[in-house]
């Protein structure tokens, strides 16, 4: 398609026979001769030299629509995509032109960064970095060309750590994806966030397919099958505290739609995310194994003496190792609770030679 | 009409070497031509199975499972998650002769050809005999020379140990090596005793396994009692012989051939002359 590479005035020449009708442009032949029209000009009974005036005179128009009918790829999702990357519902044509022609204009997808910027004929080339690299120079930072790279990138963070979950809120810094075609740019942004933008573009469309908890867990099989077992109408509260623990925004940026089942909401609201979830990931049915079996215990009750502080030492080791905060806290900084020294100090004063804490036997299984 | 590969694989929650297989191989069938369009997707990593095939732009689509056997992945949870509607029967094997069937998914309007996976191709004899010939540096390897074919193994599957059989009898009948034996990490007879099955002083070791992890790494060579210092010396002299231990045989990029031709024999529109290149694998050190 792009090989012909036809100039703007020889496309809509022949496009004008189908008739164009494209973000404001509309172009036709009757037997008089060409119509041109634009939201605040139009042009009758042209002839094909004065049709290459008018296409001059309003170019944006026109190498606006050959660019998302001649280069952008045509897969409806990376369409869309490229379209919302560029505001295109809600900028004019010749808005757009002016905006990608100067500094671009850039969205964030995810932790991704994605800027559309205009070249020659009316194309568009694409860049992508971590939206805190937006202002960074190029030179500090490195650059990829190929695509595909992305879903290599983003399998560890910036501590080099393994990053199961493409849509953790940990996509490392320091890349620059530069110079990208469209369909490259769609390629890369899947290889970051698999899978988000067919998703999202369902949605946009209605045509989400959520598959509720319910659903999910019932058609679990092998190892994962125990996790049925956890849903014997008993309510619905562990799921509450599954969703808590797993789709806040602070652990995945997709923003989960799926409920305990079609009828039945979940307390926890589905966080802010620009790409919808349809149904438990991979790791939270992984975790919600776990859970089965951790649930299946019965309480038993304990007795041990604390001090207020150190009751309220554990309370705050529990959210700092929740929140990924443990790591942060500094060494010297006794007055915080998940201070490395105090919980030594703590465990030094209360757990016996086996680790009991307080003394006291957790005897599982009496 | 168009057709897209989309390379289907286990990946993991814990070990980021997991995919790296599935991703190489893409990579690769990418790079040839043989499709535009290639993919992957996984059960423990992203794209999901659930979401994989509405990813793909193709109306035709040749699924190819990066597994070494039949069995529970292939025939229950690749199938359920893509949303085929696969009966087992269609595929008419005995365990390792699952070829293709051709099926369409409930959530988008594609033409999936479902093919068996890459551990009991016909080919995959090859990539053994290949990976023997890599780790020794010996492109001619195999007289006065053992090879030891080594699954997993489990007592759950019998269809896991028939694939390393199946391939460890073919590469016996071709006479290339003086003796073959198919052992295993869960079941008798057991890798441990590796030594024991052997006469020959020189013994190749090749597990087929996808990908370089834990079992791989760190089981087997603990195993056969021939890792060393968090790794393995390649050959490790051990009882009187020389052990040359292959590592994962996913990682060899021969593979990469052996999905084009699942592929291919499914009826995809490569060329079959188009074969990956692959690139001189080093000698495996281990480390």
């Amino acid at each position: 398609m792009a090989d012909a590479d036809p100039t703007p005035a020889d496309a809509v020449r022949v496009a004008a026979a189908d008739g164009v009708d494209f973000d404001g442009l509309e172009v036709t032949r009757g037997p008089d001769g060409f119509r041109v029209a634009v939201p605040d000009a139009s042009y009758d009974g042209l002839s094909a030299a004065a049709l290459d005036d008018v296409v001059d005179r309003h170019r944006a128009h026109v190498e606006n629509w050959l660019f998302w009918h001649q280069h952008a790829p045509q897969h409806d999702p990376d369409w869309a995509f490229l379209r919302w990357v560029e505001r295109a519902d809600d900028l004019s044509a010749p808005e757009r032109h002016a905006r990608l022609g100067g500094d671009g204009v850039t969205r964030e997808w995810g932790q991704a960064a994605v800027t559309a910027r205009l070249t020659e004929g009316g194309r568009r080339r694409y860049e992508l970095r971590h939206v805190d690299d937006v202002d960074a120079d190029r030179e500090a930072l490195t650059v990829h060309t190929d695509p595909h790279e992305a879903r290599r990138l983003r399998k560890t963070d910036d501590d080099g750590d393994y990053r199961p979950l493409s849509t953790a809120p940990t996509l490392p810094h320091g890349w620059v994806f530069a110079d990208l075609d469209p369909a490259a740019a769609v390629r890369a942004v899947d290889g970051l966030y698999p899978a988000t933008l067919v998703n999202w573009h369902r949605e946009r469309e209605g045509e989400l397919d959520v598959t509720h908890w319910h659903e999910a867990v019932s058609r679990q099989t092998g190892i994962y099958g125990v996790v049925e077992t956890w849903d014997r109408g008993e309510g619905h509260e562990h799921v509450n505290w599954v969703a808590e623990a797993c789709c806040d925004d602070s652990q995945c940026l997709k923003r989960r739609e799926w409920e305990y089942d079609d009828g039945t909401a979940l307390t926890p609201d589905g966080g802010s995310g620009v790409f919808p979830c349809r149904e438990p990931c991979s790791l939270v049915i992984a975790a919600a194994r776990k859970w089965t079996r951790l649930e299946a215990e019965r309480s038993r009750t304990y007795e041990f003496e604390l001090t207020p502080s150190e009751k309220e030492q554990i309370e705050t080791l529990i959210d700092a190792v929740a929140d990924g905060r443990a790591g942060e806290v500094r060494d010297a900084d006794t007055s915080d609770g998940a201070n490395r020294y105090r919980a030594r100090y703590l465990r030094a004063k209360l757990f016996d030679d086996e680790g009991n804490l307080g003394g006291v036997p957790t005897d599982a299984d009496g | 009409m168009s057709e897209a590969l989309l390379v289907v694989a286990h990946g993991s929650h814990l070990n980021p070497r997991s995919s790296t297989p599935a991703q190489d191989h893409a990579d690769a069938i990418r790079a040839s031509g043989a499709f535009d369009e290639v993919r992957e997707a996984y059960w423990k990593e992203e794209p999901s199975f659930r979401n994989a095939l509405r990813t793909v732009a193709a109306d035709e689509v040749y699924v190819v499972p990066l597994f070494v056997s039949e069995g529970y992945f292939t025939e229950e949870v690749i199938p359920r998650e893509l949303r085929l509607d696969f009966d087992v029967a269609d595929w008419e094997s005995d365990g390792t002769s699952a070829d293709s069937v051709t099926l369409r998914p409930a959530d988008v309007d594609k033409a999936v050809h479902y093919c068996g996976p890459v551990g009991t191709h016909d080919a995959m004899t090859d990539v053994i005999v290949r990976r023997a010939e890599t780790v020794t540096g010996d492109p001619d390897v195999g007289d006065g020379v053992g090879l030891a074919v080594v699954g997993h193994g489990t007592k759950r599957n019998e269809n896991s140990a028939k694939a390393i059989e199946y391939h460890a009898g073919r590469i016996r009948d071709g006479g290339r090596f003086a003796e073959v034996r198919a052992l295993f990490m869960d079941e008798e007879p057991e890798v441990d005793d590796v030594t024991d099955h052997f006469e020959s002083e020189d013994i190749v070791v090749v597990p087929l396994f996808i990908a370089d992890g834990y079992h791989t790494q760190e089981d087997i060579p603990e195993d056969m009692g021939i890792a060393d210092d968090g790794g393995y010396p390649v050959p490790a002299r051990l009882d009187g012989h020389d052990v040359w231990y292959a590592g994962a045989i996913g990682t060899e990029p021969l593979m990469a051939d052996v999905v084009l031709e699942r592929a291919a024999d499914a009826g995809a529109d490569v060329d079959v002359d188009v074969r990956i290149t692959p690139p001189t694998t080093a000698v495996a050190d281990g480390d």
